[in-house]
């Protein structure tokens, strides 16, 4: 095929690449835009806000979302804010600022023209979000207020008190909403997608089953738009909400949508640690608070005092010993690995000895408990109420933990996969963030997709296809549901001895400890020999109780744990065959000296965009070489 | 953080689905770490429950960090049980004694029909922000942010109402099953800020008249709702509501 691996970025200079594309774009007339119907898979800021302005436009929009209602998406979970190249604090930032922070905090493995356009339409974000209600933070001027992110020098992340992400979901999800009152959007919320149709190769529609009746319904258009999140949930543990899965993306893979970089996983740094063998989830402490929070570890490490009775001259400040520049605001891959560093060489501390101490002891005496109350009260409180302990007067005890994942569906300039008709918008791709995500970008990239891109370049689509007379009458929507319906039946007849739930912590333990924060090649080979071992005890000893046609969430997770075991494998070939460090993949043959992470760009300066090829057969790894015109290749340093 | 065990008696609401008959079934549970949170000793239960070939219970959640919404459940006839400006996510069990006994029951309300177990359908809370609580912006219309100075006090003031998860315990907590709570936090979000104005008169009355024929009942002013609320939505946000409700009525084109 031709279109494979054409990224169709647009010629010109980085600045005009995104004009001359809007300027090249075929458009749908006004009238004709009733005649189209776009299916928006996940309600999240990409997909909410994809979907509100599409039906705006006057297509004809119908949403699906496994939560009972579009607004619960787990973008809504995201704290600290949003990056804009705004320059309201006139601290030098600039369009060029916030790219280049971009390209080089992902370690050079983004593709620029995409990331060019990342920072160009950011700033119409905090406008468009600001119209529509949304309580940004202001100073008492009335105008709007900025925070520092890591791996930048300048204040551009606005923000919302530690709620960013639910303000600007509602913003977007109301949006959504006031489309379904005009009757241009329908909302289809307890739905899972659980199988893409396509017809001669081209996308046409989708399967998902209706979670309280169990039916199992096909709905159809002309495009499809994957807004579906990431797979941190493969680890078992992770910050994504328990229901968040790949399984929408994995089935797009296995209908012909490339999946680019999958060991591109984000380790945040800052996380409360794990404590027990029960525990289900991770919760995240925002970035935001290393603007005020101190990271430090003892200097000894057979120092089993409380933090309050060790003096400062015996504590380890270590990211600011390490990186005097940034400090404790350096990037995430970087923070999280000097932690891991820290508790490896034994410093660690907290009943695990797998945890470090975030210490706001001098930002409280310099600016009042009140004032960091005002910025971080619900962070404060949410970490009180797991630990039971106060962070105004114990330090706050973090470790890293899977957070955000870079890699996703292959996607083109335009957001579309290779699969025609297929888009692919927010984390469920693979395109802005490169081998690490800095934080507050992740909400940007997400509206950036969905409010000022994919209603551009869909639009594009639908204008210059000549389209069949497709319905769900069609025999390949039969031919889908069958399918999909004998993988429920089987999951239901196995009736073993184990729950989903255990398999899943035991795939989620074989890729933090393998394919964690750091990765080497025998444990990767031996990862996926045991990956295989457990997917094949999976489908004969998983016990699924209840029947496929009523509301049962244990039959939900089974399908989406099934399609985790098929995907950790790939994660993991991915890591294998990527022999380089670079952002949140640390592969532990390729360091420098001082154990910093060593890039190889003579060989891997691409992505790798992995092709199904069937079930018993090895994914094939195709390559989109990254050129870095405008941010020369350089050594990441934040010293 | 010094964990021990603790043990419980759950009696659980059991519904098989929306038309079927429901009941209270008894579960006995030992070795609760006092470190749990509420959500994980229910999966504590539903392992036991799937290894002794039972079906589990069926209930809401996602983000378990208190923000998404989507959990909640009467704990001992509380909704998300007794902490304050707590969701049941974030509730924990070193909260409980040894040896006690817990009733948990899926929300109530006419609007809130039972789908199974503890899981009720919500989408009535969707179309009471349908019928108005929005801007009617389009995407690409947007000027500047920084154009219209928000004073700080006005925008604080409407961050605290727009804190709202959705969640529906200000619905369950009442007794007369209201949601006005919920329908005055985003009414009075928008009524502060300027970018609210324009529609500030429909937004009122349509959402108002979309709670009511949803089927929620009337607010009385008992400040149930404000006790049981995980994000701290205060009763004044009705108060603000009423004085909306009574301005759009009695001043404005759309109530006449």
């Amino acid at each position: 095929m031709d279109n494979v691996l054409n990224s169709r970025v647009p010629e010109g200079p980085i600045q005009d690449k995104w004009d001359n594309c809007k300027r090249d774009l075929k458009l749908v007339a006004p009238n004709n835009r009733r005649k189209f119907t776009v299916l928006v898979v996940g309600t999240g800021l990409a997909g909410a806000s994809a979907a509100a302005s599409l039906a705006e436009q006057g297509y004809n929009v119908k949403t699906f979302c496994y939560q009972d209602s579009a607004r619960r998406a787990h973008s809504i979970a995201a704290q600290g804010g949003i990056n804009a190249a705004k320059n309201y604090p006139n601290d030098g930032d600039s369009t060029w600022r916030l790219f280049y922070d971009t390209v080089k905090g992902g370690d050079f493995r983004a593709r620029e023209a995409n990331v060019y356009r990342l920072a160009q339409v950011s700033a119409n974000i905090i406008d468009q979000c600001v119209a529509q209600g949304v309580p940004f933070a202001r100073e008492y001027g009335g105008l709007l207020a900025n925070r520092t992110f890591g791996g930048a020098q300048v204040s551009r992340t606005f923000y919302c008190r530690g709620q960013t992400g639910q303000q600007l979901l509602l913003g977007a999800y109301q949006g959504l909403m006031r489309q379904v009152s005009l009757g241009k959007a329908e909302n289809f919320a307890r739905r899972e997608m659980i199988d893409l149709v396509t017809v001669d190769g081209v996308a046409r529609g989708i399967v998902c089953r209706n979670m309280v009746t169990g039916e199992l319904e096909t709905h159809y258009g002309h495009a499809v738009l994957l807004c579906t999140g990431g797979y941190g949930n493969a680890f078992y543990l992770s910050t994504n909400a328990k229901g968040c899965n790949v399984t929408a993306a994995w089935r797009c893979y296995k209908r012909g949508a490339y999946f680019a970089n999958p060991c591109f996983t984000q380790i945040h740094p800052t996380c409360i640690p794990v404590h027990g063998d029960y525990q289900s989830k991770l919760t995240l402490m925002s970035e935001s608070l290393r603007n005020d929070g101190r990271v430090w570890v003892p200097k000894r490490s057979d120092d089993n005092r409380p933090p309050s009775q060790i003096p400062e001259d015996e504590r380890d400040y270590y990211l600011e010993r390490r990186y005097p520049a940034f400090g404790n605001m350096v990037p995430r891959d970087v923070a999280s690995r000097a932690a891991k560093e820290r508790c490896d060489a034994g410093f660690g501390i907290g009943e695990t000895n797998m945890a470090v101490y975030l210490d706001f002891k001098r930002a409280i005496a310099e600016q009042g408990e009140d004032v960091i109350r005002s910025k971080y009260g619900n962070l404060f409180h949410m970490y009180e109420k797991i630990t039971a302990e106060n962070p105004y007067h114990v330090p706050m005890k973090i470790y890293p933990a899977v957070h955000y994942t870079m890699g996703g569906l292959w996607v083109d300039y335009h957001l579309q996969s290779t699969v025609p008709g297929l888009f692919v918008l927010g984390e469920a791709n693979f395109s802005d963030h490169g081998a690490n995500r800095l934080g507050a970008s992740a909400l940007m990239q997400g509206l950036a997709d969905g409010y000022f891109v994919a209603p551009y370049t869909v639009g594009n689509y639908l204008a210059g296809t000549k389209f069949k007379d497709v319905t769900d009458a069609h025999p390949r929507f039969t031919e889908v549901v069958d399918e999909a319906q004998s993988r429920i039946n089987k999951l239901i007849s196995i009736q073993g001895s184990r729950t989903v739930q255990s398999f899943h912590r035991e795939l989620g333990q074989i890729l933090w400890n393998q394919c964690g924060m750091a990765r080497n090649e025998a444990g990767l080979k031996d990862a996926i020999a045991k990956i295989r071992a457990l997917r094949s005890e999976y489908w004969e000893n998983v016990r699924v109780p209840g029947t496929g046609e009523s509301l049962n969430q244990q039959l939900e997770y089974a399908g989406r744990v099934a399609d985790f075991m098929e995907f950790g494998e790939l994660l993991a070939l991915d890591a294998l065959e990527r022999r380089e460090s670079c952002g949140g993949h640390f592969r532990e043959e390729s360091q420098h000296e001082d154990g910093e992470a060593k890039r190889n760009d003579a060989d891997f300066s691409h992505v790798a965009a992995w092709e199904f090829k069937g079930d018993d057969e090895a994914p094939v790894r195709n390559t989109e070489p990254l050129e870095f015109k405008e941010v020369a290749l350089s050594t990441r340093s934040y010293k | 953080m010094s964990a021990k065990t603790i043990s419980l008696t759950l009696r659980v609401w059991r519904q098989k689905g929306p038309e079927e008959k429901g009941h209270l079934q008894t579960y006995k549970l030992s070795g609760i770490s006092t470190d749990m949170s509420f959500l994980e000793m229910l999966d504590v239960l539903n392992e036991q429950l799937i290894e002794n070939g039972e079906e589990p219970v069926a209930f809401d959640h996602d983000c378990r960090e208190g923000i998404c919404g989507a959990c909640g459940m009467m704990i001992n006839g509380q909704a998300h049980g007794p902490d304050r400006e707590t969701t049941t996510c974030q509730l924990h069990m070193r909260r409980f004694r040894d040896g006690e006994t817990l009733v948990l029951e899926p929300w109530r309300a006419t609007a809130f029909p039972i789908l199974r177990d503890l899981v009720v359908d919500r989408s009535a809370l969707d179309r009471v922000i349908q019928a108005g609580g929005y801007v009617s912006v389009n995407t690409g219309q947007a000027q500047d942010a920084n154009c219209l100075p928000v004073p700080r006090q006005d925008q604080e003031s409407a961050m605290d109402a727009a804190a709202c998860i959705g969640c529906g315990a200000c619905v369950a907590s009442c007794k007369n099953a209201s949601a006005m709570l919920f329908t005055s936090a985003k009414v009075s979000q928008l009524a502060q800020l300027p970018q609210g104005q324009p529609e500030r008169s429909r937004r009122v009355l349509n959402m108002v008249s979309t709670h009511d024929s949803e089927g929620f009942g009337a607010c009385t002013n008992t400040g149930e709702c404000e006790a049981a609320c995980p994000a701290g939505i205060s009763l004044s946000h009705i108060a603000r509501l009423n004085r909306e409700f009574v301005r759009a009525t009695v001043c404005s084109e759309e109530g006449a």
